[in-house]
């Protein structure tokens, strides 16, 4: 859309190129809005994925019992027995943020539902992002590069598997923020206005509400200040930038119940103050140079560095004092794992068990950024041509995301944005080069202008300008084979003053080359706009509560988790506690309204490891631990009849190194045989006597007489058994999930006694030690 | 050695007197303004490592608010001095206006935090 308006305004001239820029921008936000659209299209408007249940759940308390009741929230639906105190624990921008859109559509006579206003919330923000994103490469490149950058990250795959109309997560709202509150920072480092400084910490404080991500932009620009001072480009500009961002954006954040006292006390933050520091110092020095001769200067300059350098040591004294003494070095295990990629796999299996905290493949580059990936290194050239405060603010940016990528595929979120903006300029300077040099030719068509790339010797002589130019001209050659765009809306903007620049300093492209180049520009766009319309109508828009799939005889849909949840909403006590896997946590509470033993915010790795030791332990020793923690009802996913894949068998392992991990009597190798995770007749004697095992493949054989499973495509190992201590009470269409009741305790005076021996002996098997721990707390 | 470093620290010192000097006298009401704030700042954090941190958000609040202060005080100073050519085309009661707004912000948040 955005492009046909484009070529049907290339004839307009600059006056018109701002109302232009205008209607293109709308444009733009309905293509972020719209191509978010699918899942709503394709399955129904429903919340996805599990997190956002959570959100989902905690918007609609929000909206009922007010936001003082908000923050003081006590949730004891999760975590039974423990609680969890949601307004403290949750960072609220996503909620507030929902929850105002709704009150203001109510209090319009809008009656929407709240789960309506959460389903598109991230598609708004979405394009509230791309219209950041223009703002922010604006005040980097100018508004050609803007407007392809925030084009392209309309449609960013990585941008969009986080938010199309649905997934009500974080990210939705904090992707918007994080470059809202880079455009805020570039655009006072660019004017020097403490206004903007304002605008910044407000905006920062939105972003520390929204994720918890913010730790990148408290570290970011840190970097940057530092980068300016040492390669000497401070200015008073600077100084206004970063010093009341710190004041500010440090008491802001504190604000947030959940930061709170971390934000001056952990080492995330530590950085910022030490920057601090060092910008005064350096504020100082330049001060006092501008006073002083020259020759006192010197003298100056060795008491004033020596002064500051003392300072700079004592508190990085202080602060390693005050780090060292905390256990974790005042890191956090997700930052750890961010520096030291190792860390959480050696030491944190929960966090190493999600997916997305797992290192991203090669193939998820090309997924995620496509064509981007190549476009990024032309960008970083423009960047350097020439460099400003801004630009090398933009290539830090874009050097941190892609390491911070590298090590945990959800933080390709974070890259996402910046590959979109080094894209886009480097696209709108290649086109720059391109029109301008076939407008500088064709009034002269029969001229020869022979000028091209070699003739760089040439420009060298003439302006470092065209040094600059002529190290874009070679890259955009060099990529024009496999890159392109569809940003030529853009050209309109930029191209009146392109051209004259263009003729003053000679650089001249042949003809034919800057034609075919414009046109594999415009392939490679075309091949990205086709990629990203795939990965957000077919990779991304899965609810995953209701899936589908496509076999010769039509259409499947399995809705077996809604029909599960239902279930247990209609068939069981308010007050009963349901366990799972911490996965279906969230969804349990928010869609059945039960209990859960644990869930996906997984704040206690002992809660956990207790519910993935009752899934290891056999079936007494597990109905044991369950009767302990007061559970009614167990339940498992189990993929093994329509080959769902992420079922909990094949979770299974996790849950034995997340419960071996505090209780040392389940050992990982006591299920895998040889190394090999099996569940056919090879399996181990641990694994086929385990809870996992028998819930899942409960009257299985029943189902085709074989019991062959379409997930590990092998027949299972144990195919007759009875269950003694729980019973089959529910399980869905599909088999996708199976809900089990205990047992209760049999009614006999010999069990009391039983039970009461069994603490201390009769734990051959399952350990005495634990089951005294574990019963003591409850 | 010691003899030459204390003579130059005294000349330096001179030096940065006579410079200072010249300053215009709205520079130096600010510049008060800023010795004020650091020092409210040190006092508190003298106190704070004397009796101890206890309420520790009103510590905070104390202080960020004196270096909050001092902050926008200097960035008001760097704006409105007439030597710094970066800010020629920015007026004085601009600059002023922004550092209300800036000042409203900072002790509105820290009135919020004060608890």
């Amino acid at each position: 859309m955005a492009a046909s308006d484009a070529s049907n305004g290339s004839s307009f001239r600059n006056a018109f190129g701002s109302v232009l820029s205008f209607f293109i921008l709308i444009l733009i936000g309905v293509l972020a809005f719209s191509i978010r659209l699918f899942s709503v299209i394709k399955y129904e408007s429903v919340i996805h994925e599990f997190d956002p249940y959570f959100n989902y759940r905690v918007t609609q308390f929000l909206t009922k019992n007010g936001i003082y009741d908000f923050w003081n929230w006590f949730d004891d639906r999760t975590w039974y027995p423990l609680g969890r105190v949601i307004g403290g624990t949750v960072y609220p921008g996503l909620t507030l943020t929902a929850g105002t859109l709704w009150w203001l559509l109510n209090s319009l006579n809008i009656p929407l539902s709240v789960e309506t206003v959460c389903v598109f919330t991230a598609p708004i923000f979405s394009a509230f992002a791309s219209w950041a994103t223009y703002l922010l490469t604006k005040e980097v490149k100018g508004s050609g590069a803007g407007l392809t950058a925030a084009a392209l990250l309309a449609m960013v795959p990585s941008y969009m598997s986080r938010s199309v109309a649905g997934s009500y997560d974080n990210e939705a709202v904090a992707i918007f923020a994080l470059i809202f509150t880079f455009y805020l920072y570039v655009k006072t480092l660019n004017t020097g206005s403490l206004f903007y400084a304002t605008l910044n910490a407000i905006a920062y404080f939105y972003m520390v509400c929204s994720w918890g991500g913010y730790t990148f932009i408290i570290n970011l620009i840190p970097m940057h200040v530092l980068l300016c001072i040492v390669t000497g480009r401070y200015s008073s500009r600077l100084y206004i930038a970063y010093a009341p961002l710190v004041v500010l954006g440090t008491l802001l954040a504190s604000l947030v119940p959940v930061v709170g006292f971390n934000a001056v006390m952990t080492s995330e933050h530590f950085a910022s103050f030490l920057v601090f520091i060092i910008i005064h110092v350096v504020a100082l020095v330049y001060y006092i140079r501008g006073i002083l001769s020259p020759k006192m200067f010197k003298v100056a300059v060795t008491l004033v560095v020596s002064v500051g350098l003392a300072v700079c040591c004592a508190t990085v004294a202080v602060l390693v004092a005050v780090v060292a003494s905390s256990p974790t070095k005042g890191w956090s295990g997700r930052s750890l794992s961010l520096l030291d990629p190792t860390y959480a796999s050696k030491y944190i299996p929960i966090i190493a068990s999600v997916s997305e905290h797992q290192p991203p493949t090669w193939p998820s580059y090309f997924m995620d950024i496509n064509v981007l990936a190549f476009l990024v290194p032309a960008g970083i050239i423009a960047c350097f041509s020439p460099l400003s405060d801004a630009s090398s603010f933009m290539v830090l940016y874009i050097v941190m995301s892609v390491y911070f990528s590298g090590v945990m595929v959800r933080l390709m979120l974070v890259l996402a944005p910046a590959a979109c903006i080094m894209s886009g300029i480097a696209l709108s300077q290649a086109f720059d080069v391109f029109t301008s040099s076939i407008k500088f030719q064709l009034p002269n068509l029969l001229d020869d202008s022979p000028v091209d790339v070699n003739d760089a010797t040439s420009d060298n002589a003439v302006a470092p300008t065209a040094v600059a130019k002529t190290s874009k001209s070679e890259d955009t050659t060099k990529e024009r084979t496999s890159k392109k765009s569809k940003k030529k809306e853009k050209e309109p903007v930029e191209k009146p003053p392109s051209k004259s620049q263009a003729k003053k300093r000679l650089l001249v492209l042949p003809l034919e080359a800057s034609i075919i180049a414009i046109f594999l520009l415009m392939l490679l766009g075309a091949f990205y706009v086709v990629h990203s319309v795939w990965a957000a109508a077919e990779a991304y828009s899965a609810p995953s509560i209701v899936l589908t799939s496509r076999s010769h005889d039509g259409l499947h849909v399995f809705d077996d988790f809604r029909e599960a949840y239902a279930w247990l909403s209609h068939n069981t006590e308010v007050d009963d506690k349901v366990a799972s896997w911490w996965d279906y946590g969230y969804q349990t509470t928010a869609m059945a309204n039960r209990t859960v033993i644990v869930d996906n915010n997984t704040w206690n790795n002992t809660h956990i490891a207790t519910v993935g030791t009752a899934m290891s332990s056999p079936e007494k020793a597990a109905w044991e631990i369950f009767q302990s923690l007061d559970v009614k009802y167990v339940l498992v996913v189990f993929g093994g009849l329509v080959g769902y894949p992420s079922d909990d068998i094949n979770k299974f392992l996790w849950m034995v190194r997340i419960g071996g991990g505090v209780f040392p009597h389940i050992r990982e190798a006591d299920y895998l045989r040889d190394g090999n995770y099996r569940i056919d007749s090879m399996a181990t004697p641990t694994m086929l006597n385990c809870l996992m095992y028998k819930l899942c493949y409960y009257r299985f054989v029943e189902t085709d007489g074989q019991g062959f499973d379409k997930v590990r495509r092998t027949e299972i190992g144990k195919k007759h058994f009875k269950l003694t201590h729980f019973e089959e009470v529910f399980t869905t269409h599909h088999w996708m999930v199976r809900i089990y009741k205990l047992k209760p305790p049999k009614n006999r005076i010999r069990g009391k006694a039983k039970k009461s021996k069994s603490k201390t002996s009769s734990s051959s098997t399952s350990g005495s030690k634990r089951r005294g721990t574990k019963r003591n707390p409850f | 050695m010691a003899k030459s470093t204390s003579k130059d620290a005294q000349d330096l010192l001179r030096a940065l007197w006579s410079a200072y000097s010249a300053t215009p006298t709205n520079l130096k009401i600010i510049d008060l303004y800023v010795i004020f704030a650091v020092f409210t700042a040190l006092i508190q954090v003298v106190y704070m490592a004397l009796v101890g941190s206890f309420p520790f958000n009103s510590f905070l609040s104390g202080v960020l608010s004196c270096v909050g202060t001092a902050v926008l005080a200097v960035c008001l100073r760097i704006q409105v001095n007439k030597e710094n050519k970066e800010f020629k085309d920015l007026a004085p009661e601009r600059a002023f206006a922004d550092f209300v707004l800036c000042n409203l912000v900072l002790h509105l948040v820290i009135m919020n935090f004060l608890g």
